[in-house]
């Protein structure tokens, strides 16, 4: 794994007129889960959007080694950048193998079928995603858990030292919640990838990242490990959520309860 | 455990590759059947010892007149518009990922076809320049459904509709030429409401090939990001695809393809929303097909235009018979699938 450095430097961005996240400065560490949070609309996606090229700036760039992203040839960046949108698409019927191939595209020649080394990529993703007796099956057969598994894998394939995952667990129910979470943490800490990904459920976040983001109305109000950012304060001021911060018995990190109304009155 | 997973996933990509190769073989070898029945058969029915000696240039009574200037233009026409169609058609379906989002469904064919006719029974005009307006139309027709459906947010579903839409204006544009032209011209008019073979002669051949052969190979070249293309725009700009180069070229390509097939034959119903779902039945979900759907529409034209000359004691264009079958089709896809792919 190469070591990387990559940055938002007074970023403008959003959609058409709509301005979302205005002169938005921000660093991403190297070789850690960074998780983004902040309430529904508060500009989390667009930030990981805009990092991973799916949103172009208007003003100030996304630099990565400090070279503006926009300069840097499309499928030279595909090799150093990737990303698992929130809900991909596949060819209908298309079988494992061949989605998770799909992300060996940017080290394809322009003739010229797949390589050894594509074969081995291929290989080894499904073998860390756990899915190898998988590899033949159509993908329409496959649940809803072993489905993220696949496009996981398939962003594995591509092999880039940096991966996007925009909220790779909303679709899931607890117990695949937690697996992909599991193998995003082996995945960092086997290979040293840098995995930036916006998570709903704050007490996963605190559990599964080193380094979090906090943002609202397209502002970064926090950035810090998890027990600087999971505070009282913090979440009151983020989500506008009363809470109380214990520790998770298991991770030892903060976990929060919220009050609400009913309970306290 | 890498090893045996290694050998596992190159197994099934053996055995999908090989697949795939197989039905484009078989598809091939049905489409020279059909282009050597078309041939043979006609009012004369002759030897396929005949039909080679007449193609290989002998002068015999009767036979090459019969089958070098009826049967050898018709049978070529046939042949590479529906190869054109057909290839044109599952390029845009894959590229929209919408089975109903073909070129002959939203409008696009009927633009060529409204150009085409314009120019052919108000101007006057043939050859070249017909086929050049029909591209330049099929053009403009893509691109303002393209504009339309993308107010807002881009989505295939509104191209589709707005698609379906412009095809029903443009059909009555055409009605509407086809009323006030004259008598006479009306019958070979008739080409331009379906799509027929008849009377085509030798002379339009050389250049609808060479447009083929040309978009074919681009369009060849392009395939692998197509392929990419079709996970959607996300994937394929993280994945390092020059989406807007690439969906323009593909887009250019495929509408020249279309008007210059429509230009010739009319606008064959159904061929290029056809050919696709056909073709990636037989080659295997997840391969490239824009080979194998270029043969069906090949095979689809010619096994039409076979069975509308010679199944019924009358005559049937082309497109009425392709009409028919394709017809059933999109019904199925619009009342059965509701929910899956293919569906709005």
């Amino acid at each position: 794994m190469k070591q990387h450095s990559l940055e938002a430097r007074h970023i403008v961005a959003g959609y058409d007129k709509k301005i979302i996240l205005d002169d938005v400065s921000v660093t991403i560490p190297d070789g850690k889960i960074t998780v983004i949070i902040g309430s529904n609309a508060s500009g989390k996606s667009t930030l990981l959007k805009t990092f991973a090229r799916l949103l172009l700036v208007q003003k100030g760039g996304i630099y990565l080694d400090d070279q503006e992203i926009g300069t840097i040839p499309t499928k030279e960046l595909a090799k150093t950048l990737g990303l698992l949108p929130q809900t991909p698409i596949a060819p209908e019927g298309i079988s494992v193998s061949d989605l998770v191939a799909r992300g060996r595209f940017p080290y394809q020649k322009f003739m010229g079928g797949m390589s050894d080394e594509d074969l081995s990529a291929v290989a080894n993703a499904l073998d860390m995603m756990g899915i190898a007796d998988l590899a033949d099956r159509s993908i329409d057969e496959l649940s809803g858990g072993q489905r993220q598994r696949v496009w996981i894998a398939m962003a594995l394939a591509q092999d880039t030292d940096i991966l996007f995952l925009d909220e790779p667990t909303t679709y899931l129910d607890i117990t695949y919640q937690i697996d992909i979470l599991e193998l995003l943490k082996e995945l960092n800490e086997k290979h040293h990838t840098t995995i930036v990904m916006v998570l709903h459920d704050i007490n996963l976040s605190a559990r599964y990242a080193d380094h979090m983001i906090a943002v609202k109305h397209g502002e970064i109000v926090a950035t810090g490990s998890p027990s600087e950012i999971v505070t009282a304060e913090n979440i009151k001021h983020v989500f506008g959520l009363d809470c109380l911060i214990i520790e998770d018995p298991v991770s030892k990190t903060p976990m929060i309860v919220p009050k609400g109304n009913y309970f306290t009155k | 455990m890498i090893e045996n997973t290694k050998q596992t996933v190159r197994i099934g990509f053996k055995r999908r590759k090989r697949r795939a190769q197989l039905a484009t073989i078989g598809l091939v070898v049905l489409a020279l059947f059909c282009m050597i029945l078309m041939l043979v058969l006609g009012n004369t029915n002759y030897s396929l010892a005949t039909v080679f000696d007449v193609l290989l240039g002998q002068k015999i009574q009767g036979a090459s007149f019969a089958i070098g200037t009826i049967r050898l233009p018709r049978m070529l026409a046939g042949a590479f518009t529906g190869f054109a169609l057909g290839l044109a058609g599952s390029v845009f379906q894959k590229m929209l990922r919408n089975t109903l989002a073909s070129p002959d469904i939203v409008g696009v064919s009927a633009g060529s076809s409204m150009a085409a006719v314009f120019c052919i029974l108000i101007l006057g005009m043939s050859g070249f320049m017909v086929s050049f307006v029909a591209c330049l139309v099929g053009l403009l027709c893509a691109l303002l459904i393209y504009a339309l459906a993308n107010i807002g947010r881009f989505s295939t579903s509104r191209f589709v509709l707005i698609g379906i839409g412009m095809q029903s204006a443009i059909q009555a544009v055409i009605s509407y030429m086809m009323v006030r032209a004259n008598q006479y011209e009306v019958t070979g008019a008739m080409r331009w409401l379906s799509g027929s073979l008849n009377g085509i002669q030798m002379k339009s051949i050389p250049l609808l090939v060479g447009v083929v052969v040309v978009f074919t190979i681009v369009i060849l070249l392009c395939e692998r990001n197509l392929n990419i293309l079709e996970l959607g725009e996300d994937l394929a700009t993280v994945l390092g695809v020059r989406i807007n180069f690439y969906r323009i070229l593909l887009i250019v390509s495929s509408v020249c393809l279309i008007a210059f097939a429509t230009s010739v034959a009319g606008p064959i119903a159904f061929v290029s929303f056809l050919a696709g779902p056909i073709a990636v039945r037989l080659v295997g979900p997840g391969r490239s097909y824009a080979l194998a759907a270029g043969m069906v529409g090949l095979i689809l034209v010619l096994a039409a235009d076979l069975l509308g000359q010679f199944a019924f004691s009358t005559r049937f264009p082309v497109g009425v018979i392709t009409g028919v079958v394709g017809a059933p089709y999109l019904l199925l896809l619009l009342f059965g699938k509701r929910g899956k792919k293919g569906t709005l």
